[in-house]
């Protein structure tokens, strides 16, 4: 480690700079915001609100709840699945065989179309007279007529795919950039000792992509937690607020009622349990001790 | 037996894989490419109407110029500055280096969503509403912080010993930094870089919020803005999509090449 005591700082600069005034400065602002009775349509009842908001929020709003329960139930799906699916992937695509450029290629692009087109995408695909399960039904397979995004029971998986599509690639990314970085003599070394194949993925594959796992995990819980434009636009939290996350309620506070005091509760709360469970992943994963 | 384990293992899970990766793509396609009204899976005769009336009439030729404009200054500040930090995260025990890794750290945990009407606030009395520049800053900020987190363990895994090797040869920190560390960051960059150019390219909340001039805005945008007509139009939304998908997926398909390379080719050997 080097003696140069200014160097770092130099480094780091420019990155702090901009993250205090764009990232730091805004949460502050949250905050404050959180405290005070903030709506743009009742100018006349603005000021300091003290804890009306948090109070309003845990006592007498039951869909504050449902949204925060369908956040956790929609975090733990897909980071679960998109996890156990980009591993399986990174793993496939890392073997060698002909035309490997080609699929890694295929299998990663969905990646690149994130946001609103992907919702593009899945609406012609779900939309109920010309999507896939109109063309299926013509073939005998199921029932036309069925709109998956409005039906109840079909909207939990039909989206949960939806954004497993766009999200696994990005696992398999990751994880095949540091599939890559393991030396193969420890293969080699490990199959010259007898190991089997699934001796060698969990003794050198496994230890070797943890951190990465724990990171990419980590991560990837706090964007599906936060994420907004695919649900927005594909269901708009519907059907009855059954997909409504936290951030879409918070949108919808904002946006529609012009409510910045409270959506900025909600925003706070939110933002206090991501870090309570980020904290707390931390830990139960000896991360922070590296 | 070598043989079928392998079809087993590799080639039906891949298959079965491409098969719902490429479908939605497909379907896409068909909306973009056949005549409205047709139900033909494979669309022919092929049609240039939907494209004709997204390019022209919707605007999307200048809406993708400032995609562009903006996902590459995006790059570009996201990758000196991540270089520049994620080398001093890697590099150098410094005062104040947890705190500044958890603050990188916790800035993911920030919806985009509520920091919105603060930074909207911010950027007027910076006057940059309705710049390119403005929405490059903004993206920038808020790719950076992962950027840096990326890159810093990039720059972990190349050996120091050639960084002190070099500086026993005489280097200084920096000739050292250019002449061995950042050759055997390319595939980091790359990567570090691909993800900005795409994160800033796909970005619709901050574009529709800053960006209040038509001429001002990004595919994203421009593909919202018209989403009222796609409800009944699905051929221009499928075109729209074609032209703000096919630039991040070929500029995506070089770069994945080059990113395999690299990542191989970064195998140190002392």
């Amino acid at each position: 480690m080097s003696r140069a005591r200014w160097t770092p700082y130099l480094l780091i600069a420019p990155t702090v700079l901009l993250m205090a005034v764009f990232l730091a400065y805004p949460i502050g602002s949250v905050v404050y915001y959180s405290l005070q009775h903030y709506n743009a349509t009742r100018s006349w009842a603005n000021g300091f609100a003290g804890l009306d908001n948090f109070r309003q929020m845990l006592l007498h709003d039951p869909l504050f709840w449902q949204s925060l329960g369908f956040s956790v139930r929609w975090v733990v799906v897909e980071v679960g699945l998109q996890l156990l699916l980009g591993l399986v992937l990174a793993l496939i695509v890392n073997e060698t065989f002909i035309g490997r450029g080609l699929a890694r290629a295929l299998v990663f692009s969905p990646w690149a179309v994130s946001g609103v087109l992907t919702t593009g995408i899945w609406i012609l695909l779900y939309n109920p007279s010309t999507g896939i399960f109109q063309q299926l039904a013509s073939w005998g397979i199921g029932s036309p007529g069925a709109s998956v995004l409005g039906d109840p029971a079909t909207v939990f998986p039909a989206t949960v795919v939806a954004e497993l599509w766009r999200g696994v690639p990005f696992f398999a990314i990751l994880l095949l950039a540091d599939l890559q970085g393991i030396p193969r003599e420890l293969y080699e070394a490990a199959e010259v000792d007898g190991a089997t194949r699934w001796q060698r993925f969990r003794l050198v594959t496994l230890p070797h992509l943890r951190d990465a796992i724990v990171l990419s995990t980590l991560l990837r819980g706090v964007w599906e937690f936060n994420n907004v434009d695919l649900l927005y636009t594909l269901t708009g939290g519907g059907p009855a607020d059954q997909t409504t996350t936290l951030p879409l309620y918070v949108a919808r506070k904002a946006v529609d009622s012009h409510d910045f005091g409270y959506g900025s509760a909600l925003t706070t709360a939110g933002f206090v349990v991501l870090l309570f469970v980020s904290v707390l992943y931390l830990r139960l994963s000896k991360f922070d001790r590296r | 037996m070598h043989d079928k384990g392998r079809l087993a293992r590799l080639f039906l899970p891949l298959g079965a894989y491409l098969v719902v990766t490429l479908v939605p793509f497909y379907w896409m396609l068909v909306f973009a490419f056949r005549p409205t009204g047709s139900t033909a899976l494979v669309p022919w005769p092929i049609t240039l109407d939907h494209f004709r009336t997204v390019w022209t009439d919707l605007g999307f030729a200048v809406f993708f110029r400032n995609s562009l404009i903006v996902a590459l200054g995006t790059l570009v500040v996201v990758s000196v500055f991540a270089v520049m930090g994620g080398y001093a995260l890697a590099r150098f025990a410094f005062r104040g280096r947890r705190a500044f890794l958890l603050a990188l750290l916790c800035s993911q945990f920030v919806p985009g969503a509520m920091v919105l009407i603060p930074l909207f606030l911010v950027f007027k009395a910076t006057h940059l509403l309705n710049s390119l520049q403005g929405l490059v800053i903004a993206d920038s900020a808020f790719q950076l912080p992962l950027a840096l987190i990326l890159m810093s363990g990039f720059v972990r895994n190349v050996p120091v010993d050639l960084e002190e090797a070099a500086m026993v040869d005489g280097c200084g920190r920096l000739r050292a930094f250019l002449a061995v560390v950042l050759p055997q960051l390319r595939p980091g960059l790359v990567a570090v870089g691909s993800f900005a150019f795409i994160g800033s390219w796909n970005n619709f909340l901050f574009a529709l919020m800053f960006s209040g001039r038509q001429d001002r805005f990004t595919l994203p945008v421009g593909l919202s803005y018209t989403l009222g007509e796609f409800n009944v139009d699905f051929g221009a939304l499928a075109a729209g999509g074609v032209v703000a998908a096919v630039p991040v997926v070929a500029v995506f398909a070089v770069i994945q090449r080059f990113l395999v390379q690299g990542l191989t080719a970064g195998a140190v050997k002392g």
